[in-house]
């Protein structure tokens, strides 16, 4: 399953990130490089296999719904880039 | 006053309890030795003053007789565990200034054992890589570097080059495939993964949460047991956390491994083997077979898909947990005409080659069309290399191989830079057994040709640590490294 140019943009962009326009074909080869490599899973019968999620075989533990942590504001806003009213703040954007 | 930053963390216990020196002359020593030691790079943080306000407590503690398990002793924690009020980045540039409002569980269960932190350690970018030539912090090195500057291995590889140069009595690290026992190979140090579920990663940054696990890189078998027992336990906070309770790890140290079953897979040999590697993993065995435990050939069939199947997982994992570093709360900021743009600058920016190559591989592998042929067959090869183990375990009590197949290459090497999958290669031995969920001990063999350090791995049954540091002890005392 090789993948081509606009399959790089597509997931690039999917995933939030640029890859510039003179990268994009070295890109593409590293891609498929490592696809390929990957690819020797083909071999493996795993007809009935059931996959493998986590290694814990115990359930999830459940908890009583209540609230256990909050009224932190000013901690959850300490790291925030730009913050306003006690709110996180992004710039105007009119799309 | 130079010898203090020689001794192991139990030894450093018994002369503070004694009062031969205090916490803060211990404590003095190493920042002493950190600042000779900076052409290493094993530090991005340093918390010095903090350090000193600790250990001056620490005193206080074995003056009132109420000193706990660490007390006064000074670590190093990986940059990769959030710690209150000190930066931590994960040594990327996204995480620029992040500093965390909260403690990882790990690091708290330290602080609450007594121990001191003298800073934060170099690492790969979000712990991609082996070798921490992608921290945005420029590579650490490896303190057996000679003329040319060598790796320390990676992902903790501030971690290994700070205990192995004596810059901490010990430190945290993280294990997603590798990443606290290739280190350890590298530096001449020990270093324990333990069973998934042994240690919260509360706290701790995601990689890929399914096979992260933290624990402890220290100077010998017996600091690794002391440090394990007080960083793992039970954490609600973790929904993956084992409610099994940990057992004092330091009790099997020097107990006989007569009649233990020591497994050799029979896939790890292959003809292209190093014969230095090799020749060392005969002689551990033969060390083995001389204390009475009985050697056993087994079969671990899916070993070569191992690597293959980490680089489907641990991607698909990591294009999920960094999707939250957007901008908006945290970290880096670029911003942008629209709201994707914003997005997209600063992830760009702030993610270094390798964390975007595995952010790229991971959106592809899950995305509609491909998520059977790549993530959920990955996911079945996972459960055969699983079952490997489980098969294995019926024959042997523990499993003996190398843990890395070479030993500390150049930084800016040509091949590991040029191919990635090169670079993927130095978890060949190691990445099984996070597939697996297993411990794994890595632990100094001797040098090579080179006089660079080579490890071997003991890897045991899910939660019996026990039986790996009981093995791993015995296998110390024949070994008989020396340390730096």
């Amino acid at each position: 399953m090789a993948i081509d140019n606009e399959m790089v943009k597509q997931v690039a962009f999917l995933a939030r990130l640029k890859v510039e326009d003179d990268k994009i074909e070295e890109t593409k080869d590293e891609f498929n490089k490592i696809l390929n490599w990957i690819e020797q899973l083909k071999e493996v019968d795993t007809s009935d296999i059931m996959p493998l999620v986590s290694v814990n075989d115990s359930s999830i533990p459940m908890r009583e719904d209540t609230i256990t942590d909050g009224n932190v504001k000013e901690a959850v806003l300490k790291n925030a880039p730009m913050q306003e009213f006690g709110y996180f703040a992004v710039p105007k954007v009119v799309e | 006053m130079t010898d203090l930053i020689k001794l192991t963390v139990s030894e450093a216990l018994k002369g503070l309890k004694s009062r031969q020196f205090s916490a803060v002359e211990l404590t003095k020593a190493y920042i002493k030795q950190m600042e000779e030691g900076r052409k290493y790079n094993a530090y991005v943080v340093e918390t010095t003053e903090q350090a000193l306000e600790q250990a001056k407590l620490s005193d206080e503690h074995y003056t009132n007789g109420t000193n706990r398990a660490l007390e006064g002793i000074p670590l190093g924690v990986k940059d990769l565990f959030c710690t209150k009020g000190i930066q931590t980045t994960a040594c990327s540039h996204i995480l620029d200034n992040f500093v965390p409002q909260y403690e990882s569980t790990v690091t708290q269960n330290l602080l609450n054992n007594g121990s001191v932190f003298l800073g934060k350690l170099n690492m790969d970018e979000f712990a991609m890589g082996s070798s921490t030539e992608t921290s945005y912090y420029k590579p650490a090195v490896n303190p057996y570097s000679k003329d040319k500057l060598l790796v320390p291995g990676g992902s903790s590889g501030g971690s290994a080059a700070a205990v192995c140069a004596n810059m901490c009595a010990a430190a945290t690290g993280t294990d997603t495939g590798g990443s606290i026992r290739q280190p350890a190979s590298f530096c001449g140090i020990t270093g324990i993964k333990p069973t998934y579920g042994r240690c919260s990663r509360w706290g701790i940054i995601a990689y890929a949460s399914s096979l992260d696990q933290a624990g402890p890189m220290t100077k010998d078998v017996r600091d690794a047991a002391i440090m394990l027992k007080c960083m793992a336990g039970y954490d609600p906070k973790d929904s993956t956390s084992a409610n099994i309770e940990v057992p004092d790890f330091e009790k099997v140290l020097g107990q006989d491994i007569k009649g233990l079953k020591i497994g050799i897979p029979k896939e790890y040999r292959s003809d292209g083997l190093n014969k230095e590697v090799a020749s060392y993993w005969d002689k551990a065995a033969e060390m083995f077979k001389l204390r009475g435990a009985e050697i056993v050939e087994i079969s671990l069939p899916h070993t070569k898909y191992a690597l293959p199947t980490y680089y489907i997982i641990a991607p698909a994992e990591t294009s999920s947990n960094l999707a939250r570093y957007d901008g908006i709360r945290y970290g880096l900021r670029i911003n942008g005409e629209k709201a994707d743009d914003l997005y997209i600058n600063t992830r760009t920016k702030g993610f270094g080659a390798e964390v975007k190559r595995r952010i790229m591989i991971g959106t592809y592998v899950l995305s509609a069309g491909y998520y059977d042929a790549y993530y959920i067959k990955a996911q079945k090869v996972r459960r055969l290399i699983k079952q490997d183990f489980e098969k294995a375990f019926e024959k042997c009590d523990l499993i003996l191989t190398p843990t890395s197949p070479f030993s500390a290459f150049e930084i800016g090497d040509k091949s590991m830079n040029e191919n990635p999958i090169n670079m993927y290669l130095n978890d060949v031995f190691t990445v099984s057994v996070n597939l697996a969920g297993l411990p794994a001990l890595s632990l100094p063999i001797g040098l090579d040709s080179k006089g660079l350090p080579l490890g071997m791995q003991l890897i045991g049954r899910a939660f019996d640590e026990e039986t790996i540091f009981k093995a791993g002890y015995a296998l110390e005392e024949d070994v008989a490294f020396k340390r730096k």
